[in-house]
């Protein structure tokens, strides 16, 4: 009983936050320099009175701003998120179209960071100053403090341009015409430049947390019990050390989650992936409102869920939480 | 070793290599077959060419619509959709007659009656064709192959107004009595151009198939187009490359890496299709306010900016520096005109004389990529070599509009296309009619002279072509006194392909009017 009345609790105040974030949002972008009429006009190289006032009472903007908001705010209720302007297609139809593309890469790239972040990290806490922890973390440094967009490029150049192993971008072989299992393999093929790239950064901060975490853990008095009675030592790395020592890594990785959606805007545009972090930066280019706030929108709502994932999470990962929330 | 072997998109490579080992003698016949990938920046946000304008819909959907004519490189016309055509010798009448056995990709017949009913679609929702159709009184469709168009005055500019982004033929059957901008037809693009749309992978790729049913036997050659959307340069770059891509349109490739994917081997690269636009870069200077109000502040600006250095260093030596207001490619300009020549002594004596006391001015720069930025640099530089204390404001594209349109600056980057008349490109500049906010395309740096309206005015419908010769002749002498606006370059539209694509441009606006003629020798 409890746990239901907070859970909706939860989703209640979900609400009000996604509400208010939208309305936020919306006046943000108003505040930019610039409408889609205008900037549709300057595409076109050519423009005149008549052609902007048909644009603007076509997009309904020529109404005043609070008009403009109530009927967008009454859109989404009914979850229509609006035209866009310049595709000329539905929001949602958009973002659908490209959603899955994205969630593809950055769950990929969670996947791969939280794995491979919490293996090295484990292997480092167990091997301190032996040089094999060492290699591990001085790696993990770099991976830190190297800029995304130049590993990208990097890759790019040895992997696809010097070495031609992998495809430099897309999302699939463009003509091969592959169906069924020899698309999946293509799409895969595709798919580990990026992901592996995109995850890299997560992947030396799991690194970099998971040791710290467990080398703290390992100092305490349940520790020495444990050793103390003779259980196998890889028994209390795992049972005891890492799974006390998981706590904030599942909260970075809530945030990681978090940004499933719109952080890989970077990642799509060197590698072409046809994701939606590169259709939000060509919305705010373009001014193209309702794209632009059905877009944050989306990544609003992934936040908000995956903050209320972690909380369930900590509850299974730590049973005192869930005594001392109740 | 590769993991990707069997990918199609190595045939390019394939036949590079063909081409590397015959022997040198080109092939003059052209051959049917073959895929063309294409690079395309920034993905165009939809195809119907009619409705919408910007420059990365014209180079793809060039190859789906068509206009009545083409024009080669000395902006002569040619036939496409019309066959042939009249002009009254009075210059108040065209006839044009259509080719036969024309249908569009739905299969439907294409007939006199669309092309009237085109004039009125463009007419409706096009500005710029709107001001070309300006003096036109009538269009008749006498029976399905003729078409008569009536001007009210002489307008010898008009011939120029057939080319497919100006006046692109839009399928009645399907449009009439519609919602123009809600038509499903709009995601599905109809044409009666070479190539048929046929997918499009938003984010992805845009696919054309060759239109079987086109009505000049045996074209096009090509079997298909992709158009890849890459929207990060160094990517572009890797892919042609790599062997991905076999045409770089201009624009897709950053300057600095022109020379090195130019330089490869069997890579060629070309400035031709780029007769018709020749975008002509500018510096607006605001002549209602501050110092560039001042005649002399804006002679000195020319004075003091390095335009070769600009041409040799950021632009790789590719277009060219203008003389005056005029752009050299258009047969009305004026050889005689001196250019100003990098003087900043003289620039510095100017100030002086009109006492510019050191109060900062504003400059807006281009935000389309790095050479433009490093352009506002190099000219910031120049500027503030001879004393002008200048203040650089960046803006995206959005706010470099907002900005110009309400005349919100002291000297800003632009460029504009000439659309092969100096009444259609160059005449909306200075036309001081044709100043109003709102619109980054005007007269927005505010100048207002009445002779030069009046020259202007006379010589868009003076059909006698030496009288036409004599007023364009003086207006270029008094701009080129007055410097409304700097202008600093002819750009060039470098284009960058496989040499095995033979025929790739064959008119005066290059990659636009579609691959048609194209053929890969393999």
């Amino acid at each position: 009983m409890p746990y239901l009345s907070l859970i909706l609790g939860r989703v209640g105040k979900a609400v009000i936050v996604l509400l208010a974030i939208l309305v936020f949002n919306f006046f943000l972008i108003h505040a930019a320099p610039g409408d889609p009429a205008a900037v549709m006009a300057g595409e076109a190289g050519a423009t005149d009175e008549q052609f902007l006032e048909d644009l603007r009472e076509r997009f309904g903007l020529d109404q005043p701003l609070p008009v403009q908001l109530w009927r967008y705010m009454g859109g989404v209720l009914t979850l229509d998120f609006g035209y866009s302007y310049r595709q000329q297609m539905p929001v949602l139809d958009l973002i659908l179209e490209r959603l899955p593309a994205t969630l593809m890469l950055t769950g990929a790239a969670f996947f791969i960071s939280l794995s491979l972040g919490i293996l090295a990290g484990t292997l480092a806490a167990m091997r301190v100053k032996r040089p094999s922890g060492s290699l591990i973390m001085g790696l993990s440094l770099l991976f830190y403090a190297t800029p995304l967009y130049w590993v990208a490029m990097m890759a790019v150049l040895v992997f696809s341009v010097v070495l031609d192993w992998l495809p430099a971008y897309g999302y699939a072989t463009v003509g091969a015409g592959y169906t069924g299992l020899a698309h999946a393999g293509d799409v895969a093929l595709h798919l580990i430049l990026p992901a592996v790239t995109l995850g890299l950064f997560f992947m030396a901060v799991y690194t970099r947390m998971t040791r710290t975490s467990m080398l703290s853990v390992s100092q305490q008095d349940f520790v020495k019990t444990a050793r103390a009675k003779g259980l196998a030592p890889g028994v209390i790395q795992r049972r005891h050390i890492l799974r006390n020592a998981l706590l904030p890594i599942i909260t970075l990785a809530g945030l990681q989650a978090g940004q499933m959606v719109g952080g890989a805007v970077l990642t799509e545009t060197v590698f072409a992936w046809p994701g939606i972090g590169r259709l939000m930066y060509e919305a705010l280019m373009q001014r193209d409102y309702n794209l632009l706030l059905g877009i944050f929108f989306f990544c609003a709502l992934l936040v908000i869920l995956f903050n209320m994932l972690t909380d369930v999470i900590y509850r299974l990962a730590d049973p005192r939480i869930k005594q001392s929330a109740a | 070793m590769t993991l990707l072997s069997s990918v199609p998109g190595r045939l390019s490579v394939a036949a590079l290599l063909v081409t590397l080992t015959a022997p040198v003698l080109a092939q003059s016949t052209p051959q049917a077959g073959g895929v063309a990938n294409v690079a395309i920046q920034p993905e165009p946000p939809g195809l119907m060419l009619p409705l919408v304008q910007n420059a990365p819909t014209q180079r793809v959907a060039g190859n789906i619509f068509e206009g009545l004519l083409r024009y080669d490189a000395d902006l002569e016309p040619m036939p496409q959709l019309a066959e042939s055509w009249k002009i009254s010798d009075d210059g108040l009448t065209y006839t044009f007659t259509l080719h036969d056995d024309v249908t569009w990709h739905d299969g439907e017949p294409f007939s006199a009656e669309d092309v009237v009913f085109s004039v009125d679609f463009m007419r409706e929702t096009n500005p710029r064709t709107r001001a070309v159709l300006a003096h036109v009184d009538s269009v008749t469709a006498p029976d399905d192959s003729t078409v008569v168009f009536t001007l009210e005055t002489p307008f010898p500019a008009f011939i120029q107004a057939f080319e497919v982004g100006t006046l692109p033929m839009v399928p009645k059957h399907l449009y009439e009595g519609t919602d123009y901008y809600n038509n499903p037809a709009n995601r599905h693009p109809i044409g009666t151009g070479p190539f048929e749309f046929a997918k499009w992978d938003r984010g992805s790729v845009i696919e054309l198939d060759k239109n079987p049913d086109y009505y000049e036997a045996g074209k096009p050659y090509l079997d298909k187009i992709y158009w890849h959307v890459i929207p990060d340069a160094a990517s572009r770059a890797a892919a042609y490359e790599n062997g991905t891509l076999d045409i770089m349109p201009a624009g897709s490739v950053e300057n600095f890496d022109l020379p090195r994917l130019s330089e490869m081997e069997g890579s060629c690269l070309t400035e031709a299709g780029n007769e018709y636009f020749n975008p002509f870069a500018m510096l607006w200077l605001n002549n209602r306010e501050g110092p560039t109000a001042d005649k002399r502040f804006r002679q000195a600006v020319m004075y003091a900016l390095d335009r070769d250095f600009a041409k040799n260093v950021l632009w790789n030596g590719l277009g060219n520096v203008p003389n005056g207001p005029f752009t050299a490619s258009l047969p009305a300009h004026d050889d005689s005109l001196t250019p100003y020549p990098y003087d900043p002594d003289r620039a510095e004596a100017l100030l002086d004389e009109m006492g510019y006391d050191g109060e900062p001015v504003r400059l807006l720069p281009l935000p389309y990529g790095e050479t433009w930025t490093r352009w506002s640099e190099a000219v910031r530089q120049n500027l503030e070599d001879v004393g002008i204390n200048i203040e650089t404001e960046s803006s995206d594209v959005a706010g470099w509009n907002q900005k110009i349109s309400d005349w919100d600056y002291d000297i800003a980057f632009t460029y504009l296309f000439q659309y092969g008349d100096p009444s259609l490109g160059i005449a909306r500049t200075y036309d001081s009619d044709n100043i109003a906010k709102g619109s980054p395309w005007n007269n927005v740096e505010g100048y207002e002279n009445p002779k030069v309206d009046q020259l202007f005015a006379d010589a868009a419908v003076e059909n006698d072509v030496d009288k036409r010769q004599a007023m364009y002749a003086e207006v270029q002498q008094i701009l080129h006194e007055d410097v409304p606006l700097a202008w600093i370059m002819e750009l060039a539209q470098p284009t960058v392909y496989r040499c095995n694509v033979h025929d790739l441009i064959t008119t005066s606006i290059g990659l636009n009017d579609g691959f048609k003629n194209a053929w890969i020798e393999h």
